[in-house]
C-alpha cells in the first residue's frame, strides 16, 4: 500500500472544479435538482414500507434472494485471511482520494484527453442529460444500447433520451426485466431482485417481440430468450452508454465490472461510447485497482472474481469505439464532500452487500426508499445528494443494527452517518414540532436529578391505566399507539429502582 | 471491588427488577454496590433520534453522577455502547471539550454486565441456578458495537439446571431500534414477527438478552400473542439461585390477565 491515513488532508475541504466557494465560507453547495432524475420518492419511507410489507410475493422473493447472496458472500469473504486489512486499505484509499478529488479529476481529464477521449463536466442531472442527448443526436442515430449503470438511473437519462425521441435499450438482464416490465429497479446490483422466475417469464411473454410462446420459467430458457432479444440490438447499435465502476486518474483508464458479458458487447461493438460517471468513482493510480477488484466481486455477487472486467483508455485506432466521451457528473456530490461526517458515503463502490444484509431492506424491498439508491447506503446517500429535507424519512429507515457497517468492503460507518443526518434534519426545523418539544422537555428532566425523579414518578402513574394488569391497555393515544398496536407495554412499577434503593439504604447512594 | 451501578433510564423506570438482579448478583460475588442517586440516562435516545445538542446536558449529568467511580456497570449493551461511542463525540461537537475528555475517561471504566463479569472479574460460573429452557438473543449493539461475543453464552452455560437452546437467525435484529420501533412501527413489527417465529421454534420457556429495551420489544410481542414464552434479562437469570429466583423476577407467564 502506498497510502497511509496520514495522507488524509482532512483540514481542507476539497471541491470539484467550478464548485462555488467564497473564501472559506460555503455558500450552500448545490444539491441534486428537483424534477429530474430518481433520487426522491413521492411518499415517506414508513408509508411506502407499509404497502410493501403486505406484498407476500415480494417478501418471499426478497427473503429468498437476500439470504442466498448473504450466504455466498460470507463464504468467499471467509476465505481471505487479510479481508480486514483489505477493507482498511480500501477505506484509506478512498479517503485519501476524496481529500484531493479536484486534483485527481483534472489529472483524469488530461489523461483521457491525451488518449483521444473527450471529457464533459456536468454540474447536475439536467446538464448531464443534455450533454448525452446532444452527443447521441450528433451521431444521427435514434437508439442506444446501455450497460447497467447507477449514474444514468440516478439522473433519469432514459427518460431524457426518450423525450428526445431516442430509444435506450437496457442490456443487463435484470435491468432489461425492469425496463420491459415498466417497473423501477429495487436493488443496485440486481435491479429485478423483487421479481421471481414466473413473473419474469410473464414479462418476457408479454413484451418481447418474437419470443418463443412455449417459454418456461427455467433460468436457462429465460436467459436464452433475453440473449436473442438483445443480440439483435447489439449488432444494430451505433452508440453505447455506460457507467463506470472505476476510473484511474494516472492512466485515464475506465473500468466496468460485470457478470454477463452484455456490458462487454456494448463497450466494444458500437462506434461511439459515452460513459457517465459520478465524480467520486476514481482512484489515483493503477495499483489501487488491486484492492478494489478484490473487494468488489466478493462483496457483491459472492464470487472470487467477476467473469468480465472491461478496461479502456481513450480510443484505440481500429479497435473498439472510435469516439469516446466521458461525462463527469456532480449532481450533489460536492455538497456531500463538504460534510465531514457524511462524505464517507462517497466511498461506496456499489457492491450492494449492505442491502443484502439489511433487515429493513430484506422486508421492505428497494422501492420503499423512493430513490434509485435503496437500502442502508441509499438511506445515507440519497438525502445527502438531494439535501436532507427532500428525503427526510430515509435517515430514520434503519434500526441502527450495524450489519451494513460490518459487511461494507470499504468500512463506511453507515449507522453513524444515519444518526448524523437525523440530527441535520432535526436542526433544520425552524418551528418546534411535537417531537422536538417532547425531546427537549425530556432532556431537561434527564439533566436534573430532581426533575428526573419527578418524571419517573409521573411515568409510574401510568400504571393506573392498567388497573392492576401486568400490561398497559392496547388502545393508547399516539405516539404510544404506534408501539401498542403490535406489542404489549409492561405496566410501570410504583417505584423506580433508584428510589427503592435510596429508601432501603437510608438515602445513601 | 466497589461497583457503581448504572441502572439505565429504561430499566430504572420500567423494569427495576433487572437493576435489582444486577445488584444482588454483584453483591453475591462479594462486591460492594453503590447506586449513585443523581443518575438518569446516557443520552442515547436523544442522540439516535437526532437531538444531539439536547443530549449534551444529559451526558454532563451522567458524568457528574458517576464522577469518582472506580468501575461502572450497566445491564445494557446498548447504553454502554453509547457511552463508549457517542457521549464524547456529541460533547466535542458542541465544543465541550472538557466534558468530552471526562466522558471518555468514564467510558474507559464503564462495562456491560457480561463483559464486567468475564473480563474484569474473571468469572463465568456465578453460582446461579435456573431450571428453565432458555434461548439467547444477541442484541445488535452488544454484538456489533461492544463485541461481547460469546461472553453471555459462557455465563449461561455455567448456570446449573439451565437448558440452553440455540436461536436460529440469532444475529438478525429484533426490530426494536429505539424510536425506530415507533417511527417505522410496521417494519419494526415485521422484523419482530420473524424474531418471534425463531424464538418460538426453539420451544424455549425464556428468551434472554443483555438489553431490556430489545427484551421489552420481543417480550411485548410474545405477550400480545399470549405465547407463554417470556423474556427475562440475563442479569435476572444470573442472579437466580436454588434458594430464590431473583427478587421480583417473574416466573409466571408474562400475561396473567
Ligand atoms: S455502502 Fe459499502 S456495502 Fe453498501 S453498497 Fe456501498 S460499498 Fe457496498
Amino acid at each position: 500500500m502506498t497510502t497511509t491515513p496520514q495522507d488524509l488532508r482532512t483540514d481542507q475541504t476539497p471541491l470539484a472544479p467550478g464548485a462555488p466557494r467564497s473564501g472559506t465560507t460555503f455558500l450552500g453547495l448545490p444539491t441534486a435538482p428537483r424534477g429530474v432524475g430518481h433520487l426522491r420518492g413521492d411518499r415517506s419511507f414508513p408509508d411506502a414500507a407499509r404497502d410493501a410489507l403486505r406484498d407476500g410475493q415480494l417478501r418471499a422473493n426478497l427473503g429468498h434472494a437476500t439470504q442466498t447472496i448473504r450466504g455466498k458472500r460470507a463464504r468467499v469473504v471467509a476465505e481471505l485471511p487479510d479481508w480486514q486489512q483489505l477493507r482498511a486499505a480500501g477505506s484509506a484509499l478512498k479517503a485519501a482520494t476524496m481529500a484531493r478529488l479536484d486534483e485527481h479529476l483534472e489529472e483524469l481529464e488530461r489523461q483521457v484527453t491525451a488518449r483521444g477521449g473527450t471529457v464533459h463536466w456536468a454540474r447536475d442531472a439536467a446538464e448531464a442529460n443534455r450533454i448525452v442527448t446532444d452527443l447521441v443526436r450528433a451521431t444521427g442515430t435514434d437508439e442506444v444500447v446501455k450497460v447497467k449503470s447507477m449514474a444514468t438511473q440516478e439522473i433519469g437519462l432514459n427518460e431524457a433520451l426518450e423525450a428526445a425521441g431516442i430509444a435506450a435499450h437496457e442490456t443487463d438482464l435484470a435491468e432489461l426485466i425492469v425496463q420491459l416490465g415498466d417497473d423501477k429497479p429495487s436493488h443496485i446490483l440486481v435491479p429485478a431482485i423483487h421479481k421471481n422466475r414466473a413473473e419474469i417469464r410473464e414479462i418476457f411473454l408479454r413484451t418481447m417481440p418474437r419470443v418463443d410462446a412455449d417459454l418456461t420459467d427455467e433460468p436457462r430458457r429465460l436467459a436464452m430468450a433475453a440473449r436473442s432479444h438483445l443480440r439483435e440490438r447489439f449488432l444494430r447499435a451505433r452508440v453505447a452508454i455506460s457507467g463506470a465502476n472505476f476510473a484511474v486518474a494516472e492512466t485515464g483508464t475506465l473500468a466496468v465490472v460485470e457478470s454477463e458479458g452484455n456490458g462487454r458487447m456494448c463497450l466494444t461493438l458500437p462506434e461511439t461510447l459515452i460513459t457517465v460517471m459520478g465524480i467520486e468513482k476514481l482512484v489515483p493510480t493503477w495499483p489501487d485497482l488491486e484492492v478494489f477488484l478484490q473487494l468488489l466481486p466478493r462483496s457483491s455477487t459472492g464470487e472470487r472474481m467477476n467473469p468480465y472486467t472491461s478496461m479502456w483508455a481513450g480510443v484505440t485506432p481500429g479497435d473498439g469505439p472510435q469516439d469516446f466521451h466521458l461525462v463527469l457528473v456532480d449532481n450533489g456530490r460536492t455538497a456531500v464532500l463538504a460534510d465531514e461526517v457524511g462524505r464517507q458515503a462517497l466511498h461506496c463502490i456499489r457492491c450492494s452487500a449492505c442491502l443484502n444484509v439489511c433487515p429493513v431492506y430484506e422486508r421492505t424491498g428497494g422501492h420503499a426508499y423512493g430513490s434509485v439508491y435503496p437500502g442502508p447506503i441509499g438511506a445515507v446517500l440519497s438525502p445527502q445528494l438531494t439535501g436532507v429535507e427532500d428525503n427526510a424519512s430515509l435517515p430514520y429507515a434503519s434500526s441502527l443494527c450495524g450489519a451494513c457497517y460490518d459487511v461494507c468492503p470499504v468500512a463506511i460507518d453507515i449507522p453513524s452517518i444515519l444518526v448524523h443526518l437525523r440530527a441535520e434534519h432535526v436542526e433544520a426545523q425552524e418551528k418546534p414540532t411535537a417531537e422536538s418539544v417532547a425531546f427537549k422537555a425530556l432532556a431537561r428532566a434527564m439533566s436534573s436529578p430532581r426533575l428526573w425523579r419527578l418524571a419517573q414518578r409521573a411515568a409510574g402513574l401510568g400504571r393506573l391505566l392498567a388497573r392492576g394488569r401486568p400490561t398497559m391497555p392496547a388502545a393508547l393515544p399516539f405516539p404510544a399507539s404506534a408501539w401498542t398496536r403490535s406489542r404489549d407495554l409492561p405496566t410501570p412499577p410504583a417505584e423506580s429502582f433508584t428510589a427503592q434503593w435510596a429508601r432501603e439504604h437510608g438515602g445513601r447512594s | 471491588m466497589r461497583v457503581a451501578l448504572f441502572a439505565t433510564c429504561l430499566v430504572d423506570t420500567v423494569v427495576p427488577q433487572v437493576a435489582r438482579a444486577t445488584a444482588v448478583l454483584l453483591e453475591r460475588l462479594g462486591h460492594e454496590v453503590v447506586v449513585p442517586a443523581g443518575q438518569a440516562c446516557c443520552g442515547q435516545m436523544h442522540v439516535n433520534t437526532g437531538y444531539r445538542r439536547e443530549a449534551v446536558p444529559i451526558v454532563a449529568n451522567h458524568v457528574r453522577a458517576f464522577a469518582g467511580a472506580e468501575a461502572v456497570v450497566a445491564p445494557s449493551g446498548s447504553c454502554v455502547a453509547s457511552i463508549h461511542h457517542q457521549q464524547a463525540m456529541v460533547a466535542r461537537r458542541a465544543g465541550e471539550h472538557g466534558l468530552a475528555d471526562e466522558a471518555e475517561a468514564l467510558a474507559a471504566r464503564t462495562y456491560e454486565l457480561s463483559q464486567f463479569l468475564v473480563d474484569v472479574l474473571g468469572v463465568t460460573d456465578v453460582g446461579a441456578y435456573y431450571a428453565h429452557r432458555v434461548t439467547y438473543h444477541p442484541t445488535c449493539h452488544s454484538l456489533r458495537l461492544l463485541k461481547v461475543g460469546d461472553r453471555p453464552l459462557q455465563l449461561l452455560r455455567a448456570v446449573r439446571g439451565l437448558e440452553l437452546v440455540e436461536l436460529p437467525g440469532a444475529e438478525s435484529c429484533c426490530g426494536f431500534g429505539g424510536t425506530f420501533s415507533v417511527k417505522n412501527s410496521d417494519t419494526s413489527t415485521a422484523m419482530l414477527t420473524d424474531k418471534m417465529a425463531n424464538v418460538l421454534s426453539t420451544h424455549a420457556e425464556v428468551c434472554t438478552a443483555g438489553d431490556s429495551s430489545c427484551l421489552m420489544h420481543i417480550g411485548g410481542g410474545l405477550s400480545r400473542l399470549r405465547s407463554g414464552t417470556r423474556t427475562v434479562h440475563l442479569a435476572e437469570i444470573l442472579a437466580s439461585t436454588e434458594d430464590a429466583v431473583s427478587p421480583d423476577q417473574t416466573t409466571r407467564p408474562a400475561v396473567t390477565a
